[in-house]
Formats: C-alpha cells, sequence, structure tokens
C-alpha cells in the first residue's frame, strides 16, 4: 500500500489542454474517486497514473518514489479497464496468473496466489472457463482477481461498472467496497457515475474541464458544494437552481425570487444588497404546504408525477425554471395543477449569479 | 402455404436470429429471390472447371471431333495425364511451385506481421505515412514493375534460380499482407495490450501472448491470400527463371504445352487441374478461419 501525490500535473495532446495543473493527494489505504462528465480529464488523469499516458508536466508520486518516467509495469499498480480487457484465449486461471507467469514466480506461488483471490472472490468454480463463457458480473469479478494477485500499491478502476446493467451495478458497487474494506489496498476509482462516487469513495474529487472543481468527503461536497457545478452534479435527483436578488435591510437577510417570492436567507452568508444570486435547494428539502401566499413558499405548477412507491417525484416548473420535488409521503396531483413549496432554509445554497461560486460566510 | 404453417414459419423466425430474413420463406419468392440467381451464379462459376475437367479426360478423337456431345466424355482416357507427368518435367513444376510459394508466403508473413503491428500499435511518428506508401507499393502493377526487378535480379546473380522467385514474390506480398493484418490488428482491443503492459509484459511479449494468438484467423486468411498469389504468379516466373527443370506450374504449363500454335489441350487441362486442387484443398480446410479473418472481429 501506498499514498498517491499528484503535483500540479498537466496534460496536453497537440494543441489542446486536456488537464490544466492538477493536485491531489491521495491517503495510504483510502478509496478516493475520481467523478465527472465525460471529458473531463479524468481517465486521463488515471491514465497517466498508471503509465499509459505521459504526463506532460508536473509530477505523480506512488509512495516516495517519483514515477513520472517509470514504464507501467514499475509503478507496482493493477487496473480494471471498463471492458474488463480479460484476454480471450486463456482461461480464467490464466487470465489472473499471466502477470505472475511474467514474473517468473514459481508455480506453488502461482497456485496459492490464484487460488486466495479465486477464493476471495467466490471464483473457484470458474478458474478453467473462459472469459466467453461468463457472464457480465463475473467478467467483472475475474478483471478484479487479476489485479488482487498482483498484491499492488494501488488499485486502478476506470469506470469499471458501465458496461453492467443496473441491478448488477448496484450489486458490483458494494462487492467492491466491501473487497476495499477486506483489502485496505489504496483504490482510485474513476466514474461518470456521482452515485458511485457517493456510495463508495472515502473522498470525491469532481472534475471539470481538466480542473478541479472540489475534493471533499461525499457528505461533504453534498451538503456543502464549493460551487454550482458541483452543486448541480452531485445528488440525483440535482438540485434545483432558482435565479433571485439577495436583500439585505439591518440584520435580516433575504432572496427574492424573480416572481417576488421572499424566502428568508439561512445563515449569514456575504453579499450585498441587490445582488443577483443563484438560489439552490434539493428536492428533498422542499416541503408542501397547503395555504398558498404562505410565507416563503414558491408556487409551482405540476408537470409529471413519477411515484416510485417509496417516494414521490414531482416535477413541477415555476416561473419557467423546472423544479425538482421529492416527497416520502404519497401525493396525487393533477398534471397543471398549482402546488406550493417551501425549501428548507437550513439546508439552502446560495450562490454567485455570474462565477456560479458559493457566497461566503 | 397453409396460414397453419405461415404461423409456425414467423414463430420460429421470431425465435431465432438465424432465420432473420423470413419473408423470403414462400417457395415462389425463395426459387426467384435465392435460387434461381444462386445457380446462375453457380453455373458461371463452376462451368469452367467443369469444362477443364471433362477436357482432361477427354481422347484427343473427340476433344477436335465436331460432332457428338462436346459437354460429355464417351470414352474417357488417362492418356493426357499420362503424357504429363512422364513427358513433361510436371513433377519438378509442382515441387519448384510448392517450394517457392511456401518460403516467400512464410517469410512475407513474418515481416508483414512486424510491419502491420508496428503501424498499428506502435504510434511512432509517421506511421500513417509509411501505412500508405506500404498500400501505394502494392498497387504498383507487376507488369510494370518486373523491368526494374529483372535488372536487380540479374545484378544479383540469381538469375534462372528458384531464389529469384522466393526473394521477388514479397515485393506484392509484404505490401498486401501488411494491411490485411492492420486491419485485423485494429480489431484486437487496445486495452488487452494495455492490460498487458501493466501486468508486466514487454512488447514482444504482448506481441507472441497476446496479439498473435488473438490474430490466428487474420494470419490465417493473410496466409492463404498470400500463398494463392504467389501459386498462381505467372509475369515474374515467366521472366525470370527460363530452364525448364526450374519452372513453377503456371509458366511450365502454358510455355511447354504449347508448342508453336498446337495447344496440348488434353494435357493442358489436366495440368491446370492438379495445379489448381491443393489450393482448392487449402481454402475448404480453412475456410472457417479464412471468413473471420476477412470480417476481422476479436469477440471477448
Amino acid at each position: 500500500m501506498a499514498s498517491v501525490t499528484i503535483q500540479a500535473v498537466k496534460k496536453r495532446f497537440g494543441a489542446t489542454d486536456i488537464l490544466h495543473g492538477v493536485d491531489i493527494s491521495i491517503a495510504d489505504g483510502s478509496f478516493t474517486v475520481l467523478v465527472g462528465p465525460s471529458g473531463c480529464g479524468k481517465s486521463t488523469l488515471l491514465r497517466m497514473i498508471a503509465g499509459l499516458e505521459e504526463i506532460t508536466d508536473g509530477e505523480i508520486r506512488i509512495g516516495d518514489k517519483r514515477v513520472n518516467d517509470l514504464p507501467p509495469k514499475e509503478r507496482d499498480i493493477a487496473m480494471v479497464f471498463q471492458n474488463y480487457a480479460l484476454y480471450p484465449h486463456m482461461t480464467v486461471r490464466d487470465n489472473m496468473a499471466f502477470s505472475l507467469m511474467l514474473a517468473k514466480e514459481d508455480q506453488a506461488t502461482i497456485d496459492s496466489k490464484v487460488g486466495r483471490a479465486a477464493e476471495i472472490l467466490a471464483l473457484g468454480a470458474l478458474l478453467d472457463r473462459y472469459p466467453r463463457q461468463l457472464s457480465g458480473g463475473q467478467r467483472q469479478r475475474v478483471a478484479m482477481g487479476r489485479a488482487i494477485v498482483r498484491d499492488p500499491q494501488v488499485f486502478l478502476f476506470d469506470e469499471p461498472l458501465s458496461n453492467l446493467d443496473a441491478k448488477l451495478r448496484v450489486a458490483m458497487r458494494s462487492e467492491i467496497k466491501e473487497l476495499h474494506q477486506r483489502l485496505k489496498t489504496t483504490s482510485i476509482y474513476v466514474t461518470h457515475d456521482q452515485i458511485e462516487a457517493m456510495t463508495m469513495g472515502d473522498k470525491i474529487v469532481v472534475m471539470r474541464d481538466g480542473r478541479i472543481e472540489q475534493t471533499g468527503s461525499p457528505l461533504d461536497l453534498y451538503d456543502h458544494p464549493a460551487n454550482q457545478f458541483v452543486a448541480g452534479f452531485i445528488g440525483s435527483p440535482s438540485m434545483n437552481f432558482l435565479p433571485g436578488t439577495l436583500r439585505r435591510s439591518g440584520d435580516a437577510l433575504r432572496v427574492e425570487l424573480s416572481d417576488g417570492t421572499q424566502l428568508d436567507a439561512p445563515q449569514q452568508v456575504g453579499g450585498m444588497d441587490g445582488q443577483p444570486i443563484i438560489f439552490g435547494t434539493r428536492p428533498e428539502h422542499l416541503r408542501l404546504v397547503s395555504s398558498d401566499g404562505a410565507r416563503g413558499a414558491i408556487p409551482s405548477r405540476v408537470v409529471v408525477m413519477e411515484p416510485s412507491g417509496m417516494d414521490t417525484f414531482v416535477a413541477c416548473r415555476h416561473e419557467g425554471v423546472d423544479l425538482a420535488a421529492i416527497f416520502r409521503e404519497r401525493h396525487d396531483f393533477a398534471p397543471g395543477s398549482t402546488i406550493h413549496l417551501q425549501p428548507d432554509m437550513s439546508c439552502a445554497h446560495l450562490f454567485h449569479a455570474e462565477t456560479g461560486q458559493r457566497l461566503a460566510a | 402455404m397453409s396460414s397453419d404453417a405461415k404461423a409456425v414459419n414467423t414463430a420460429t423466425a421470431e425465435s431465432a436470429d438465424s432465420t432473420g430474413m423470413s419473408f423470403l420463406e414462400t417457395n415462389r419468392r425463395k426459387i426467384f429471390a435465392t435460387y434461381l440467381p444462386l445457380g446462375g451464379f453457380l453455373f458461371v462459376l463452376l462451368f469452367p472447371f467443369y469444362w477443364m475437367g471433362i477436357t482432361a479426360f477427354k481422347p484427343n478423337n473427340e476433344l477436335l471431333s465436331r460432332e457428338g456431345n462436346p459437354f460429355w466424355v464417351n470414352s474417357p482416357t488417362l492418356a493426357h495425364v499420362k503424357k504429363l507427368l512422364f513427358d513433361t518435367a510436371y513433377p519438378e513444376w509442382m515441387w519448384n511451385t510448392v517450394l517457392v510459394s511456401v518460403t516467400s508466403t512464410f517469410f512475407s508473413l513474418a515481416a508483414s506481421v512486424f510491419a502491420a503491428y508496428a503501424i498499428e500499435r506502435l504510434r511512432f511518428s509517421g506511421a500513417k505515412q509509411v501505412g500508405l506508401a506500404i498500400f501505394l507499393a502494392y498497387l504498383v502493377p507487376p507488369s510494370i514493375l518486373f523491368i526494374p526487378l529483372a535488372s536487380v535480379v540479374f545484378q544479383l546473380g540469381l538469375f534462372d534460380t528458384r531464389l529469384a522467385l522466393i526473394l521477388t514474390y514479397p515485393t506484392f506480398l509484404i505490401p498486401f499482407c501488411t494491411w490485411l493484418l492492420m486491419g485485423y490488428f485494429r480489431s484486437i482491443p487496445f486495452e488487452l495490450e494495455e492490460c498487458a503492459l501493466i501486468d508486466g509484459a514487454s512488447r514482444w511479449q504482448i506481441l507472441t501472448k497476446i496479439v498473435l494468438p488473438l490474430a490466428v484467423p487474420g494470419l490465417i486468411s493473410a496466409g492463404i491470400f498470400a500463398f494463392t498469389l504467389s501459386w498462381n504468379e505467372f509475369i515474374y516466373a515467366l521472366t525470370f527463371v527460363s530452364s525448364s527443370e526450374l519452372k513453377t506450374l503456371p509458366v511450365g504449363v502454358v510455355t511447354e504445352l504449347v508448342e508453336g500454335d498446337v495447344y496440348h489441350w488434353g494435357s493442358l487441362m489436366a495440368g491446370a487441374l492438379f495445379g489448381s486442387l491443393p489450393v482448392a484443398f487449402i481454402y475448404s480446410f480453412f475456410v472457417e478461419y479464412y471468413v473471420s479473418g476477412m470480417t476481422g472481429s476479436v469477440k471477448e
């Protein structure tokens, strides 16, 4: 096991900058998730850690060792690829043993290491099969088994679950997490799926356009997003954003929405009177209030109802802006009817209208 | 067709992928859309072989007669075969052809594997241009290329040797095989190689342990093509070799069995027939590999 330190790392393909100086420090034994929309550079960064892409500028360290110029095999890492990259002409056993055979380990060591990995991943019965005879989930486990047998310093996962169906993905998610809890090997996991990021990571790095938007624990990102992008990216359904104006009179601070609705501002935040802002509230922080004209309630027209049994999702529209609300109770609103939604102001988020940054306290 | 049978047909069509073109499944349509065109096609393709076959076993008087049915043999004879095998150097021609085809195919394939892999996967600067240049080299017709090649062969002192052919055939085999293999290597997911790289494999190990085992269908189809091209090669063999016992089949048959304006049709056809059998045999033996090599897909 080892820590991974990424310092001012840049990547350029021809004239295009992919990464504009990224700094991340990944603690020994942690599970760090790199998440962001496609094209944000997260996979490129992972491949640079693996040694599959050259580093244009900056430094990557695994443990105390600077690995910039080391070939992949000398970095002591293992990688799980999106399409598993199992060798089609080898059995499961040979797939897992391949790296050990290349390292010229003796047969007894190979057998015991493969046996141990197979036991951890419940692959014992499949060792003599070929990849084409396995289901998606089994292939995924073989790919992980191949990583485990090498007992590397760092595990790298490149969107390993995106080829699986939804149900299997949830199952494999907990399997990977359990595996990490058991082996405690430093893991770096790339995904575009924020749910995977939230549920699996100790630490999440949100990236966009080759820059880091925010780094932190899952709940920290959820509760205190640094900017509007992170606020919208983390959480599903995503946060509602309404344009408004900050109103300050004495100590009292209010948010005035475009239709004139007045909301009491949550806590002491910066910003001047009359400053345009973006008001953000999560769907589960909207409460249904009955009387219209209730203080701090947003009148919204119901567009679509989506009852899931566990909760009720309501898509509405307020002044041309889409709003999503989730209720634990069951409701049945007619599409087109107007409901009043009162945001929980203690959990509200205020962002600068132009920069999108969270308004500082 | 009864409505019941139709229902069954539709049901099987829905349940099995192999019957996806079930709209062809009425008898009339089958005949007009499938069997008739197929029959015409087969006739055009196979009739020359049939003609070759019957001519090889027809006695000369039947061959030259204007009476009787020209599409049938009344009293078959082995005289032409006997003449071919014992009065000409046919066995030597066969041996020369096998030797030249096998060695030049083997060397071309080996060279092409390295060329194609380097162009496709080592991503060196100019790889694309090199690939294109190799393809352009293939486009230069042998009927032009044999003139400078003849001069090279002469200066190397290789004229009238088998080595002249073994060394000149790769000039068209290597570009051809390289292009075919490039396409095949491209179909092998590069993640496999990256994974092997992380697993600790060297480039050589990646090539021998991962890429080549997966490229077997591609290698076989490139090999078959190269073998057939060199087996049938005519112009270089005609130009660079003059002794009768060093000739290859296509040249030997044409030069030794046509005397002035006398065509020994029976022996000519017998020579052509036996000459085409090895290729036909190899094709039929590897046909499955050959097809998947041409369609180029590695399934995980």
